[in-house]
């Protein structure tokens, strides 16, 4: 195939890892305190961090995958990209503000202001990692895959080269440089998605609506209306919605880049400015996976492999030739490599901050030893991330990211939400909630036609049969309202005066930031 | 109530009560909003698949107008939200402050 030696491909790739890695030794010599090396020193303004968080959110799966799924099934991928946005609004409205002026660099900060440290951390420290590996696995083995379809370099090699330059520019950049990457990925994911969206509607007179007839003509209106892509049963895309809805509004390394900026006004205006980018680059996405099947045809995309990855590069190479095709394989490689420094350093943040810290050292830790345990518990996630990435190539884990916004929709959002609204909350109904967010999550996917079917090839109708057969491969559904009820079960039942009493005193943080506690006490 | 009382005078306790009330406020009621549009989207997308696929006109179905529908409302909630927060929570938060 053509990708396997593209000189202008390889030549891109160079030019941006040049670039993020002069980028790395400058801020690795702004990066000397825990403070500079997990929130950038918040000194981040809210343009900049919009386009991080875009960057962070943004994975190879949301250009390649959702427009494979468009080139294949039509509409069905539009399912997967309004998903990926309504989370956004509710950060916005129930999130944003409580967690930057409680929290220091993590969320665990957030749930654990008005409980007891050491049980809330852990707990929260086994979602949150939880949440990560799934992400990392997934990415890294489609990141492996996709490097050996776009660059023909071996599996291997692929994902040992995305792993040692995430270790890079986390180890040496910390936040500072992982923000940079993360913001001219951004630009140049949004404005590859841009220009070639732009280069298909040139051929339909500039109106998508041209292009959707075209389709339709082509193809069968069906490819305009609701198929059973996304899921089997109706309650399980109703159950995929609560998982990527609520899962986004809980994912750690989004969470983490509120402290990037200044003050909440700022973490504010980035998630605006991330929501807008995220939600064009969407709309922009549904256009190039309908280009894809009007110009290039789903069967040319099957046939080059790689599970309809290939739609948006070889629409590419169709309308843009063979520059802009090489230009979309570096972004998408760009795309990829970002996304899994962002996970690594917010399980670096939770492993230092709060198991670390909060937890071995009760809340005291000089400076130099947190950050050379960050840069440790770097070495040994990026270590883990190539290790499992290399034990599971070939192995379908499709699901696992699915799985991360579900568990960190059951684990993380309620002891979130909780924490900050509910004067009851408990640190037993905390810990409860979270423990059960997670494990019901893992134990509902596994038996769900998920695990027992895609993964070890059972047949349907033969588990289907069994009593404790799942029949929906989503599990927020069930996981998220379960752990609600066990927080708030547990919590009227428990009683803890200390976290009652803080709540006004929270309340007061809440409003004004640590700066006015500070202005306070003096 | 014990410490927070003692710090703060008995109106300054009183403003940052109502405000924070008034900020749960519009807080939930956007996130109704937000959950209601897109559940209901997603409800209409899983449960009535043939009035979802009318074609509108050439080229343009129900669901495709309300999905972009979804991803411009999603936008403009956020923008609702922003533009409260700046206009009229920021002010209300320095006025309790000074």
């Amino acid at each position: 195939m053509q990708a396997a030696n593209n000189p202008l491909a390889v030549t891109f790739f160079f030019i941006f890892m040049a670039l993020t890695l002069g980028i790395t030794y400058w801020a690795a010599r702004r990066t000397r305190t825990t403070e500079q090396f997990f929130a950038a020193g918040g000194q981040i303004t809210a343009w900049q961090n919009g386009w991080a968080l875009a960057g962070d959110f943004l994975s190879a799966a949301a250009l390649l995958g959702i427009a494979g799924i468009i080139t294949s099934h039509g509409f069905d991928g539009l399912i997967y990209s309004i998903g990926f946005l309504v989370g956004w609004p509710i950060i916005s409205f129930l999130i944003v503000e409580p967690l930057r002026n409680l929290g220091k660099f993590t969320f665990a900060d957030v749930v654990a202001y008005r409980l007891r440290q050491r049980p809330v951390r852990m707990a929260a420290a086994i979602g949150t990692l939880t949440v990560i590996l799934l992400y990392l696995i997934a990415q890294m083995v489609a990141t492996g895959s996709l490097i050996k379809l776009l660059f023909g370099l071996p599996y291997t090699a692929s994902v040992i080269v995305v792993g040692t330059a995430m270790l890079i520019y986390v180890i040496f950049g910390g936040m500072l440089a992982t923000t940079w990457v993360q913001v001219i990925k951004a630009v140049l994911l949004s404005l590859g998605g841009l220009v070639l969206a732009l280069l298909v509607l040139a051929h339909f007179e500039m109106n998508p609506l041209r292009l959707f007839s075209a389709a339709a003509d082509k193809y069968g209106e069906r490819v305009l209306q609701p198929g059973s892509k996304v899921a089997g049963s109706g309650w399980d895309a109703i159950s995929l919605g609560v998982g990527l809805m609520f899962g986004t509004a809980a994912l750690p390394h989004i969470l983490m880049r509120a402290f990037t900026v200044p003050d909440v006004k700022e973490a504010r205006m980035s998630i605006l400015y991330a929501t807008g980018i995220i939600g064009s680059f969407h709309l922009l996405v549904f256009v190039i996976g309908f280009g894809a099947m009007v110009l290039v045809g789903p069967e040319a995309v099957t046939k080059a492999g790689g599970g309809g990855n290939m739609a948006a590069p070889l629409l590419a190479l169709t309308v843009g030739g063979n520059g802009f095709f090489g230009f979309i394989c570096a972004v998408a490689f760009a795309t990829m490599l970002a996304v899994v420094a962002g996970l690594t350093l917010s399980g670096v943040a939770t492993v230092c901050h709060d198991l670390w810290v909060n937890v071995v050292r009760s809340g005291h830790a000089p400076e130099r030893e947190q950050l050379t345990v960050a840069r440790i518990a770097t070495v040994a996630i990026a270590v883990l991330a190539v290790v499992l990435g290399i034990v599971f190539e070939g192995q379908n884990v499709a699901f696992m990211a699915g799985l991360a916004f579900a568990v960190a929709a059951a684990a993380n959002f309620p002891a979130l939400l909780l924490s900050i609204t509910w004067k009851r909350f408990t640190t037993a109904g905390a810990v409860a909630s979270i423990l059960i967010g997670t494990f019901a999550s893992l134990l509902l996917i596994s038996l769900s036609p998920t695990i027992q079917v895609d993964v070890l090839g059972r047949s349907l109708a033969e588990v289907s049969q069994a009593w404790w057969f799942v029949p929906m491969k989503n599990p927020a559904l069930i996981s998220m309202p379960l752990s609600f009820l066990v927080a708030i079960g547990v919590s009227l039942v428990t009683k803890e005066d200390a976290a009652d009493s803080t709540f006004q005193e929270m309340r007061r943080r809440i409003m004004f930031g640590a700066s006015r506690t500070a202005y306070a006490g003096r | 109530m014990l410490s927070p009382d003692r710090v703060a005078p008995r109106e300054e306790a009183e403003a940052i009560a109502r405000l924070s009330r008034t900020r749960s406020r519009v807080a939930i009621v956007l996130s109704l909003v937000m959950i209601t549009m897109y559940f209901g989207f997603m409800t209409m997308f899983a449960f009535a698949k043939t009035a979802m696929g009318t074609i509108l006109m050439p080229g343009l179905s129900l669901c495709i107008l309300l999905g972009a529908g979804v991803i411009v409302g999603s936008f403009i909630l956020c923008l609702v939200y922003v533009v409260w927060a700046n206009r009229f929570y920021d002010p209300a938060v320095r006025r309790i402050m000074s």
